[in-house]
């Protein structure tokens, strides 16, 4: 309501008054953000070891190879799922012919799908972190409501180093989310309980 | 004496539900000290420094605000203005009427508890369905959160297997792996029903209009990809001036809060879903509201805004172990809500809840573990101040009469009397103290032997011996 807006921009400004007029309204603070990188995460070796390292400690899993990614679904027993149409022809020959790749997510038959295939905008390596932004993920509910995803870093997708550079390239995507890890919740008793909403299962296949 | 409510709480407060408290608390301590260790070898200086910015975006929150909301409605954001709860509830109810939904899913968001919006909306009958697993529980229990990160830390698994049996989610199982899977099960087929989504929100950059929501469990996301409308409940304070300021803030609340150096899902939201996104909103609003914050923000106490809901300081709070949330008869517990709880109460709740400063020992744990670095202990000290003046009963209750020692301490002759015969004191059973506060204060302490006098006669030895050796 306008009325409501007036009536807060007002309320601000009357409590702010006495330290903005005596001049004592505290300053924007001089910083950089390299003090923000956390050095050990980010590590000495290459930018994707690092990141696969990174993935791991929260339970994630790095491939570079599209049958080591075919192994671990078939292990998990998940042959069936929705897949990017523009990623089908390049995984298709690799995934081998035990896997059922749906190119349309069908709201209908959630259950239907037990893996998501969809592309990674991107990849932040201190922490481990998987960037989906909504031009490049090809359904929201592909890369979230099946047990494992599968995001595919390929070769046009950043790799940033850290956090505070991903930030500096949000850019207008209207939305951007940075996936750290499966969905988990340690609400019961504190017990780390993964796979809530979101994929019980995070993996990334780096396409090279 | 009468007890201040909270220790009376906390007096008969269930021997399992303290245990629960105190253990889910003391390993929030642990896990956040040992990844900012880990990981800076500064940490304290990045909390300052998001104490700063804070300080700075508040201090100047008329000029980021309006920044922000043009950002945001240039990106396709529909922004409104709340200026207390009703008028929030009343605006949320008619965009829900507008989009003819019937079944709303929330995310997580302790400002529509703040403002009661379930009961709210429950009322005119829609089906409001809370999407975080322990808000999921509390709503199935006609709960409240007991701590604004671990919502249900005061309940064990027993107590939500024998809800969920109730409910008819399945069979009596008390594995936190079967709670968690019936509750997916649950609530997926809830998301792709809710037309419109809620969720709060983290923080906001005024440089860009973006919003930030971070959840584990990837509810809000569900929400966000079920959903063709969303609404984001946002208190005016949320804002960062900055996209890089966001990193400050990001850095510090997943570690503070759970431990972890991000939550896994941080999401950055600037308007509705692009067009070649199947799924989404296609209409976003955020609703910024005020509801008492400009009152804070007037007051000496200003500082509390900063708060960016970690949880960490009632995790490291005595007081808060002890008694548990709902000892705090209020929306935001601990150190946090003893400060913010009495003054977002707005002057017609601030006497009930007056009392809520005085639960503290003011052993400065919480300021130390603030991400925002805020005085809580300061402020806690200010508000005892502003009870005191304002005649606030409920502070008073419990607080010894000090006019004795005022007289005594303010005539040095009375005073010099008094230390030398209160020695007849040494040897006086407790109980029969010629004081009432400390007959009190003996029933569960014991006082060292008196030695009144000594201190002015050492002294006076002492300024001889100086004077001679001069
Ligand atoms: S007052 Fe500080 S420590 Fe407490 S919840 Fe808020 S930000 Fe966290």
């Amino acid at each position: 309501m306008s009325d409501d807006r007036s009536r807060i921009f007002a309320a601000i400004r009357e409590a702010l008054q006495p330290l903005q007029s005596a001049g004592k309204a505290s300053p924007y603070p001089d910083y950089e953000v390299g003090q923000l990188t956390s050095l050990p995460r980010l590590g000495a070796e290459e930018s994707w070891q690092a990141f696969a390292r990174n993935l791991a400690a929260v339970n994630g899993h790095a491939y570079e190879k599209i049958e080591e990614c075919a192994a671990f679904l078939q292990e998990h027993g998940v042959t069936e799922g929705y897949c990017d149409p523009e990623l089908i022809d390049r995984l298709r020959e690799g995934l081998g012919s035990a896997f059922t790749l749906h190119p349309e997510f069908d709201r209908a038959s959630l259950e239907r799908y037990s893996f998501g295939i969809t592309k990674a905008s991107g990849i932040i390596v201190e922490s481990g972190t998987i960037i989906l932004k909504d031009r490049g993920t090809s359904n929201r509910l592909g890369a979230l409501a099946p047990w494992v995803h599968v995001a595919v870093l390929t070769e046009e997708a950043p790799i940033f180093s850290t956090m505070s550079e991903a930030l500096a390239e949000l850019g207008d995507d209207p939305n951007v989310i940075w996936v750290t890890g499966p969905s988990k919740t340690a609400d019961v008793e504190g017990i780390l309980i993964e796979g809530v909403h979101g994929p019980g299962q995070q993996l990334c296949l780096h396409l090279s | 004496m009468k007890h201040q409510e909270i220790d009376t709480f906390s007096e008969v407060l269930a021997a399992d539900v303290k245990e629960a408290v105190r253990a889910g608390s003391a390993s929030g301590v642990s896990k956040r000290r040992e990844i900012l260790a880990a990981d800076f070898p500064d940490a304290n200086a990045i909390r300052e420094l998001a104490g700063q910015i804070k300080q700075h975006t508040l201090e100047h929150l008329d000029t980021y605000l309006e920044q922000a909301e043009q950002k945001m409605r240039a990106n396709g954001i529909q922004v409104h203005f709340a200026w207390d709860g009703n008028s929030a509830k009343e605006q949320i109810l008619e965009i829900i009427q507008q989009r003819k939904a019937r079944t709303i899913c929330k995310s997580k968001s302790m400002a529509s508890e703040e403002i009661e919006l379930n009961d709210f909306l429950t009322e005119k009958g829609y089906d409001m369905v809370e999407t975080d697993l322990g808000e999921f529980i509390l709503q199935l229990d006609e709960d409240h959160p007991s701590h604004v990160v671990k919502p249900i830390i005061h309940k064990n698994r027993r107590q939500i297997a024998k809800t969920f049996e109730k409910h008819g989610l399945g069979e009596y199982n008390d594995e936190p792996e079967v709670i968690t899977q019936r509750a997916r099960k649950h609530l997926r087929q809830k998301y792709l029903q809710g037309e419109v989504t809620m969720t709060g929100g983290n923080f906001i950059s005024a440089e860009s209009g973006r919003m930030v929501i971070v959840t584990n469990e990837g509810n809000s996301r569900f929400g966000l990809a079920g959903a063709k409308c969303h609404i984001a409940l946002i208190g005016i304070e949320k804002l960062v001036p900055t996209d890089r300021d966001l990193g400050v803030m990001l850095n510090l609340l997943g570690r503070s809060a759970t431990g972890q150096q991000l939550t896994v899902y941080t999401e950055f939201i600037s308007g509705p879903r692009s067009e070649s996104q199947p799924e989404g909103p296609e209409e976003m609003h955020v609703i910024l509201f005020n509801n008492n914050r400009t009152e804070v923000l007037a007051s000496d106490c200003r500082e509390i805004l900063r708060c960016i809901r970690c949880g960490a300081c009632m995790n490291v709070c005595p007081v808060y172990r002890q008694s548990s949330g709902h000892a705090y008869r209020s929306v935001y517990p601990g150190p946090l809500g003893a400060v913010l709880s009495p003054l977002l109460a707005g002057k017609a709740g601030y006497p009930e809840l007056a009392d809520l400063p005085k639960a503290s020992s003011l052993c400065g744990a919480c300021q130390e573990v603030c991400p925002v670095n805020i005085p809580i202990p300061d402020l806690l000290l200010r508000l005892r101040n502003k009870a005191k003046t304002e005649h606030a009963d409920k502070a008073a209750i419990g607080t010894p009469d000090m006019t004795l020692w005022s007289e005594l301490a303010t005539h040095p002759k009375v005073w010099r009397t008094a230390m030398k015969s209160a020695n007849l004191l040494n040897g006086l059973p407790y109980d029969m103290m010629p004081i009432a506060p400390l007959r009190a204060w003996t029933r569960q302490r014991t006082l060292p032997k008196w030695q009144g006098g000594k201190f002015r006669n050492w002294m006076k030895e002492h300024q001889k011996e100086r004077n001679h050796e001069r």
